[in-house]
């Protein structure tokens, strides 16, 4: 599977990145050679083995549903770009 | 001796034994720091005054009889654990503004156990590199040079190549690092001190920049076996905010590195080779075997057949997880933000300022190997290739002990090099990739020079949880090598 320019262009919308056309044509054959490098794993047999999501050896763990944090809104704004009062603030939305 | 010269293990002892102060050990290593940093960049925020209060704090505590595991130990951290009220970057522009209104449980153990914090170490950006020369805030060298080549500025290996650098120079006692394909080992291997990756859930990710959540494991780098394990000790433990923490008793690591390999079972498998790996690294192996036979332990040929497909593996999982977690840098919350248009044009610019160009890579090839249409065909398809990499693991763990491999393909390289070509950078992660993607825990230690007077590193790999068979085979090579070089630039050498 070969990326063409328009698929590149859809994966950086997909992903929120904003691509300059000028850099498509690198980006498109440095995702090429990568995935045409991964492709190597069509070579193994994996009929009938289980996806393995994660390295942890347990079961999620359950816990009581209660709220245990919180009431911590002044920290939770303390980094924003942009706050007022006890909001983010974006461009506007709906016109 | 300078105290910067010290083990860990030493200087705690020195501390306990009143020999001189924490203030004193902490001001030794600050003094390197504003010495070297400007050279080595190894750390990107140095905390001073912090240091010293705590320093001062520890030997208050010293005073009145409170002897923790690590009381007024200076150390570094690298700047992926959330600091509280210290800028936390990820080495990344992203991140800049970023000041942590929270402490990681792994540094949060740590300050328990009466750490004093130097500062944040230098790291590839979002811990994605094997160089760390992806960092938006510079390039570490290495402090170890090139008999032959002696100007070549070389790289401390990545990610956690900050911790190395300052580890190996002798800027901290000991310090954290993550581990997601390598970024432990690697760059312990490349400034000749020890690195260790834990079983996977033995160190919170709580407070942790996630980069590939199911692959993150925190752990410690120090210049000794011992050293490594004291500071596991004080960064591992159950915790109930992450929910892949694992509830599982922690062992004797510091016991573990006295314990005789006599009469265990040494694995040794035929598939970590190279193309292109140079002979000093296959004959340091053999030599790594010999040194375990000579010290009692019966040593046996195992196969792990899939291990040539870990990295590309890996670089499935790895983006895939990335790709999600660095959804939430959108320029909103917190981090950088550079405005547009819209909404999704400010979040476009955001991220096309603020990642640089390894990350975008990533986030791009996670994003399409998890799109519709290729999910089964790259991501399901990985994470079935990943059991059969952990089933190699299984089936030999139930013949050996241990396995010894090298670390790493090579050596530390020059600063620019292996950069034309993404792939050849990934391939540093050959050897350290399949623990991470099995979850088993593996060390690195430093084992012999090659022929341009550049530390090389063995690896010991062990079973899920088993880190004291890991400290005790990793003890043994430590012995037998009694590795004594030291890197070029380090405290107290003249610059």
């Amino acid at each position: 599977m070969s990326l063409d320019p328009a698929t590149v262009r859809r994966i950086a919308t997909l992903a929120r990145i904003h691509v300059d056309d000028a850099e498509i044509p690198q980006l498109q054959s440095e995702l090429n050679g990568i995935l045409g490098w991964i492709e190597q794993l069509n070579a193994v047999n994996i009929e009938g083995v289980e996806p393995l999501t994660g390295a942890a050896r347990m079961a999620l763990k359950m816990r009581e549903d209660v709220v245990n944090d919180g009431g911590a809104q002044d920290k939770v704004l303390a980094n924003a770009p942009e706050r007022i009062g006890a909001y983010f603030v974006v461009p506007k939305v709906v016109e | 001796m300078m105290l910067t010269d010290l083990t860990l293990a030493a200087a705690r002892s020195g501390l306990r034994q009143r020999a001189f102060t924490s203030r004193e050990l902490t001001e030794a290593h600050l003094a390197a720091i504003e010495a070297l940093n400007p050279r080595l960049n190894a750390f990107i925020t140095v905390t001073g005054e912090q240091a010293l209060a705590q320093a001062d704090a520890a030997d208050a505590a010293l005073a009145r009889g409170d002897e923790r595991p690590l009381t007024g130990v200076p150390i570094a951290m690298k700047d992926l654990f959330c600091t509280e009220g210290v800028r936390t970057t990820a080495g990344s522009r992203i991140l800049g503004p970023f000041v942590p209104p929270y402490e990681s449980t792994v540094s949060a153990n740590l300050l328990r156990a009466g750490a004093v914090f130097l500062g944040k170490t230098n790291m590839d950006e979002f811990a994605m590199g094997s160089s760390n020369m992806t960092s938006a805030y510079g390039a570490v060298e290495n402090p170890w040079k090139r008999r032959q080549d002696a100007d070549a500025v070389l790289v401390p290996g990545g990610s956690s190549g900050g911790s190395a650098a300052a580890v190996a120079a002798r800027l901290a006692l000991g310090a954290t690092g993550t581990d997601t394909g390598g970024s432990i080992r690697q760059p312990a291997s490349f400034c000749g001190i020890v690195g260790l990756k834990p079983t996977y859930g033995r160190c919170s990710r709580w407070g942790v920049v996630a980069f590939a959540s199911s692959l993150d494991h925190p752990g410690p780098l120090a210049r000794s076996v011992e050293d490594c394990a004291v500071l596991l000790g004080a960064m591992a433990g159950h915790d109930p905010k992450d929910s892949t923490s694992a509830d599982v008793p922690l062992g004797d690591y510091q016991g573990a590195c006295g314990r005789s390999v006599k009469g265990m079972r040494i694995g040794v498998p035929r598939e970590y080779r190279a193309d292109g790996m140079p002979e000093e690294i296959e004959a340091l192996w053999r030599q790594g075997v010999d040194w375990l036979r000579e010290a009692g332990a019966e040593v046996v040929d195992v196969s792990l057949p899939h291990t040539k497909y870990g990295l590309a593996t890996y670089y499935i999982v790895a983006p895939a997880e990335a790709s999600s977690n660095l959804a939430r840098y959108d320029g909103v919350r917190f981090g950088l933000r550079t405005n547009g248009k819209d909404l999704c044009d400010l979040y476009e610019r955001t991220r096309a300022e603020g990642f640089g160009a390894e990350v975008r890579r990533r986030v791009l090839i996670g994003t399409y190997v998890l799109s519709a249409g290729y999910y089964d065909a790259y991501y399901l398809r990985a994470q079935k290739v990943r059991a059969l990499i952990l089933r190699d693991f299984t089936e030999a763990f139930a013949r050996v002990d241990a396995l010894l491999t090298p670390t790493a393909p090579s050596a530390a390289f020059v600063q620019g090099e292996k950069m034309d070509d993404p792939i050849k950078m990934y391939l540093n992660d050959l050897f350290t990739v399949p623990a991470d993607l099995a979850g088993v825990p593996a060390i690195s230690v430093p084992a012999g020079l090659d022929a341009n007077g550049l530390p090389i590193g063995l690896q010991v790999i062990g079973k899920p949880f088993d880190e004291e068979t890991v400290f005790a085979v990793g003890a043994a090579i430590e012995r037998a090598a009694s590795f004594d070089a030291l890197p070029t630039i380090r405290a107290g050498t003249a610059q």
